[in-house]
């Protein structure tokens, strides 16, 4: 029993040595990023190119997700507001749940596979074939060239495709009920406004902000600390959306509870 | 000049490097030979600086290696030029944007004109025609990589050159010709280079000098008609096996 019970110890002991090392090791990546601002001149351009991957390469899934989230959203109240409740709340709700929660959220969790799982799978790439130590060894700093411009294009990038998404969920959602609710476009649009407050659209940008920091920089830190072969790049790549969907969703609570109160 | 003194380095439980002493003087090419596994390529990126040791010292121009800092470790990396096993040519990069990329000066990378005409100078050091230029690394052969990788190295200009594995993977006409590559680069450009691999007759062919690494090692040193004749078991056991007989 008492055997058990140390190995169980040192499993323990080990798990929260490794998960500090991990911590460590993030920390001195970010430090490092930091350290690469300095070097705007190779970063920025780089920046503007994934930029643009990031941007025009993810607007169709995110007009896509859009679309359905706010008009499944709006069919959905329309099903459930029967009776007494007026039929202008369809309208705030379509509203609110898109700015709030869906837009962001949505956008984010699809992003973390798109670009979370495509910055880690490129990095790891380049780390077991040695084209991170290339660089290194060339006397460039990986960071200015590599890490820097993926995750400011992820903070410029993202917020602006959440507030698309967020436009583009409303209207969906406006044109879902229209169809199938028996509800004017004064309705909606009265609905919209009564429970709207200017601090929902900063609310949904900085979400969205958040996100792409944790979209970024996580995916940057796996592909980066990338180890053995092929099949660390698959573990890097799976490992990077697991941990950027779940850090989405503890933050997702987190700003709930600390703006919204 | 490069001094490795006591150097050590381990990998968990893994004993890589157990006090590696080796001194490779200036101008000289030294072969640093040895079965695989036995941390050859560990020892080369520590004298770059991509592994820091465990013990011990690389001591570059009079520089300590591992207690560098940012700003002295890319100057001191800059006059060093290393080829990659695998070529690590930058795969979104054609070759051209992958050699520019080894212009360590910033009024070379800056300058389209001398950049141009300095790649296209490298391209011809390694044999390679100009319509090499845009293509992807892809898009070549593993011989050609080599060479593009070599190109990038030498395009900085450097003092040293370290070869990682230069030969592994290519059939022997194709070894014959790195290996000439690797002699004349040696000689036009006058650098200082360590060659790490387990080729013997590449080595013999090219190096001044050949070292031997085994279990963590040195564990002999000399010119190629020296380490012929060596006495060392571990030598004998390595030529015989690699030369099958065969006249060095």
């Amino acid at each position: 029993m008492s055997a058990i019970a140390a190995q169980l110890q040192h499993r323990t002991g080990r798990a929260v040595l490794d998960a500090l090392a991990a911590v460590g090791r993030f920390a001195q990546l970010v430090a490092e990023m930091g350290r690469g601002l300095a070097e705007w001149r190779i970063w920025l351009p780089r920046t503007r190119d994934e930029c643009w991957s990031i941007g025009v390469g993810s607007l169709f899934i995110v007009l896509l997700i859009s679309s359905f989230a706010g008009a499944v959203t709006a069919l959905q109240a329309g099903y459930q507001f029967t009776g007494n409740i007026p039929i202008y709340v369809v309208g705030s709700l379509v509203t609110e749940s898109i700015v709030l929660e869906l837009g962001p959220v949505l956008v984010g969790l699809v992003l973390a596979g798109r670009i979370g799982a495509r910055y880690a799978a490129e990095l790891g790439t380049m780390r077991v074939t040695e084209q991170i130590d290339a660089l290194e060894s060339l006397g460039r700093a990986p960071s200015s060239h590599l890490l820097v411009p993926r995750v400011m294009a992820c903070l410029i990038m993202i917020p602006m495709l959440v507030i698309i998404a967020d436009v583009v969920g409303v209207a969906a959602g406006w044109l879902a009920a229209k169809q199938a609710l028996p509800i004017s476009d004064q309705d909606f649009a009265y609905g919209a406004r009564v429970y709207w407050r200017p601090f929902d659209a900063y609310y949904s940008v900085i979400k969205g902000f958040f996100f792409a920091g944790a979209i970024g920089l996580i995916s940057c830190y796996r592909g980066f600390t990338t180890k053995q072969g092929a099949e660390g790049v698959g573990r890097a790549t799976t490992g990077a959306v697991v941990t950027i969907s779940v850090v989405i969703l503890l933050l997702d609570t987190l700003l709930a509870k600390l703006l919204l109160n | 000049m490069i001094e490795i003194k006591q150097l050590a380095k381990r990998f968990g439980a893994q004993v890589i490097l157990d006090g590696v002493d080796l001194t490779v003087q200036e101008g000289e090419t030294m072969a640093l030979l040895g079965p695989s596994g036995t941390g050859k390529s560990v020892l080369l990126k520590h004298i770059i600086g991509l592994i820091r040791p465990d013990a011990g010292e690389v001591i570059v121009d009079g520089q300590n290696v591992a207690t560098l800092g940012r700003k002295e470790l890319s100057a001191l990396r800059s006059t060093i030029g290393y080829v990659f096993q695998n070529g690590a040519l930058f795969d979104s990069m054609n070759v051209y944007e992958n050699i520019r990329l080894g212009l360590t000066k910033p009024e070379e990378f800056g300058n389209k004109e001398i950049a141009e005409a300095r790649v296209a100078e490298c391209l011809r050091l390694v044999n390679l025609v100009p319509e090499t230029l845009k293509k992807m690394p892809a898009e070549l052969s593993g011989g050609m990589k080599k060479r593009v990788g070599i190109a990038r190295a030498i395009a900085g200009r450097p003092k040293y050159l370290l070869y990682d594995e230069p030969t592994s993977g290519l059939d022997p006409v194709n070894s014959d010709i790195i290996d000439a590559l690797i002699k004349r680069l040696d000689t036009e450009l006058g650098v200082t280079s360590i060659m790490v691999t387990h080729d013997v007759r590449g080595a013999f062919r090219t190096a001044d000098r050949i070292a031997l690494l085994t279990a963590g090692k040195v564990v002999a040193v000399g010119t190629p008609a020296e380490f012929r004749e060596s006495k060392v078991p571990e030598v004998r056991a390595f030529l015989e096996r690699d030369f099958d007989n065969e006249p060095l």
